[in-house]
């Protein structure tokens, strides 16, 4: 057999010439454009306007408050799906596949499927009206209530993005030695003690990559808000677009942009340091 | 948890009552899961197959009494909309075809190879999965503007395929490492050059996964809506059309269109059901 020592590094390049030329070049051309106004001129002014604009801490809040609720809806919801997985009911395979539905579905589409549930004259209302918890529809979607806003798109966000916490805490599971829960089922541990004392400290590998990801995925929410909330809500990814496309101010946008790297830097180091692992990082 | 404890004879226990309630507790938990889910999606559905004039309708029928493609008729003919649903599936066409041509081979080499330099190239490949597409999407814009490809299906495309090249890399490596590498070997013993051995060999076994991987990316395309918004302007993929339309438009139009575009994406986790675990989860062995 021919020894083909180069042959890998062939196979890599277009594809490693790709990822710079789309991911490296434009981050660096990201914060360029953040650090100069519409003329050119080098300086904080387009920083300065973002931070001004009256919606910047809007977004900055409803962004944050986001992702600070959506996490632990979605970490509960992913680890009772994964431990149902992994519990081998009859057609284990089926649940996975079942949860796994919404990995594909895209942000907007998931948005107007939460609409049809939230809309006044939607499910939601006929469901409760139907059992007799209340005598009138409810108006979920108004921009005067912030918070039910909030708990539209954070329902509508723990249904479609749960599934990629569920996949990743899945393979955590399935890398535990089953010799581990049996020694603990010899010592007569319940299944909460299981959960507690064995799998949730075998799973911070999982825990950490999952957490991360989602994270970073969560900062750049957009189409949900949009359909659930229109311009009820501001979020951080929303005020870029409406920047770069409404106002057509590319460096203000820009300036939106690189905040919100920073931000998914920001809360990967947070991460990092506050669940140390010793296994490899997968991220 | 030492090894010791592998020696004992596990005492098996019989399914005691406790034992059985749990059983039906994890059916429970299961079942409100999967209900969590499917509703939805089938809330979804209903709404999109409901008559146009039953569309304002309150209370709703959980279970319709007239089903018809009306208001999905309605949405298709609506202005613009056809137009930009051929133009997303060209957009997913052509990014499908740049991330295969360009991730397959990559994806055969960490499959295939070891080799310096193979986890860091992996760590790239797992960390541009979470890259913000908003910092990629809006410096892009005004290069495209430059190039003169502002506007244009080409120009979203590169953009898709630089956003699906790392799940179609991580997709292939796995369906490349699934076919026995000893094959490949044995058709060099016989005097196959290894292009020749890949050809005949690899590629045949490899090919429903890669199937599979070339739908997973055409679906990314398909789902993207940030950076279409940023990228287009008179010519914009299906959901940058609907997100523009949303709100002007009455509401049995965006549950048409909300349908429509959660069609494909139902489909394809079917085609790649296996991989899932390989794309999220544990990247290799």
């Amino acid at each position: 057999m021919r020894r083909l020592g180069w042959a890998p590094y062939v196979l890599l390049l277009p594809s490693l010439g790709y990822l710079l030329l789309f991911f490296a070049t434009p981050m660096v051309q990201a914060f360029a454009l953040a650090l100069q106004d519409p003329a050119g001129n080098v300086g904080l002014a387009s920083i300065d306007r973002m931070v001004r604009d009256t919606n910047f801490r809007n977004a900055v809040f409803t962004t944050v408050a986001l992702v600070v609720l959506v996490l632990p809806v979605q970490f509960v919801l992913a680890m009772a799906m994964a431990l149902v997985v992994n519990a081998r009911l009859k057609g284990s395979g089926l649940w996975l596949y079942v949860y796994a539905l919404p990995l594909g579905v895209s942000e907007l589409a998931a948005g107007i499927v939460w609409v049809s549930i939230f809309t006044q004259r939607g499910w939601l209302n006929t469901i409760l009206e139907g059992l007799g918890v209340i005598d009138r529809p409810i108006i979920w979607q108004s921009s005067e209530t912030f918070w039910l806003l909030i708990f539209t798109v954070v329902i509508a966000e723990a249904w479609r993005a749960t599934s990629i916490i569920m996949i990743i805490l899945v393979a955590g599971l399935q890398a535990i030695p089953p010799e581990y829960l049996e020694a603990a089922d010899v010592y007569g541990a319940t299944t909460w003690q299981k959960v507690r004392r064995v799998i949730l400290p075998m799973l911070r590998p999982s825990l950490q990559v999952a957490l991360i990801l989602r994270t970073i995925l969560a900062f750049q929410v957009f189409a949900t808000v949009i359909a659930l909330a229109g311009t009820g809500l501001r979020v951080l990814a929303g005020e870029a677009a409406r920047w770069a496309t409404d106002i057509d101010n590319d460096n203000v946008a820009a300036a939106y942009a690189g905040l919100i790297l920073i931000l998914s830097i920001a809360s990967t180091v947070v991460f990092l340091i506050l669940l140390p692992s010793r296994e490899e990082q997968q991220l | 948890m030492t090894a010791q404890t592998n020696e004992v004879p596990l005492p098996r226990r019989r399914l005691g009552r406790q034992r059985l309630v749990g059983r039906a507790l994890t059916y429970l938990v299961a079942t409100l899961l999967a209900l969590f889910i499917l509703v939805p999606i089938y809330l979804i559905t209903i709404s999109a197959l409901t008559p146009r004039e039953q569309a304002f309708d309150y209370p709703r029928q959980l279970i319709p009494s007239a089903i018809s493609f009306d208001t999905i008729v309605f949405f298709i003919n609506a202005s613009g909309v056809q137009a930009s649903f051929w133009r997303s599936v060209a957009v997913g066409l052509i990014t499908l075809a740049l991330a295969l041509s360009i991730g397959a081979p990559a994806g055969y080499a960490l499959a295939r190879y070891a080799f310096r330099g193979r986890n860091g190239y992996r760590i790239l490949v797992l960390s541009t999965r979470a890259f913000p597409i908003v910092i990629l999407a809006i410096p892009l814009a005004v290069t495209y503007l430059r190039l003169g490809i502002d506007d244009t299906i080409i120009g979203v495309a590169l953009m898709h395929t630089a956003l699906a090249l790392p799940f179609t890399v991580l997709i292939t490596s796995s369906v490349f490492a699934s076919v026995p590498r000893e094959l490949e070997e044995a058709a060099q013993t016989l005097g196959c050059h290894p292009l020749q051995a890949f050809i005949r060999v690899s590629l045949p076994l490899a090919l429903p996964g890669l199937a599979a991987a070339a739908i997973f990316t055409w679906v990314i395309s398909w789902n993207d809506v940030f950076a279409a918004v940023i990228l287009t302007l008179l010519h914009p993929t299906l959901p940058a059309k609907v997100l523009s339309a949303l709100t002007q438009s009455p509401i049995y139009y965006q549950f048409a269109a909300g349908f429509v575009m959660l069609l494909p994406s139902m489909i394809v986790i079917f085609f790649i059901r296996r991989y899932l675990l390989g794309l999220w989860g544990r990247v290799v062995k």
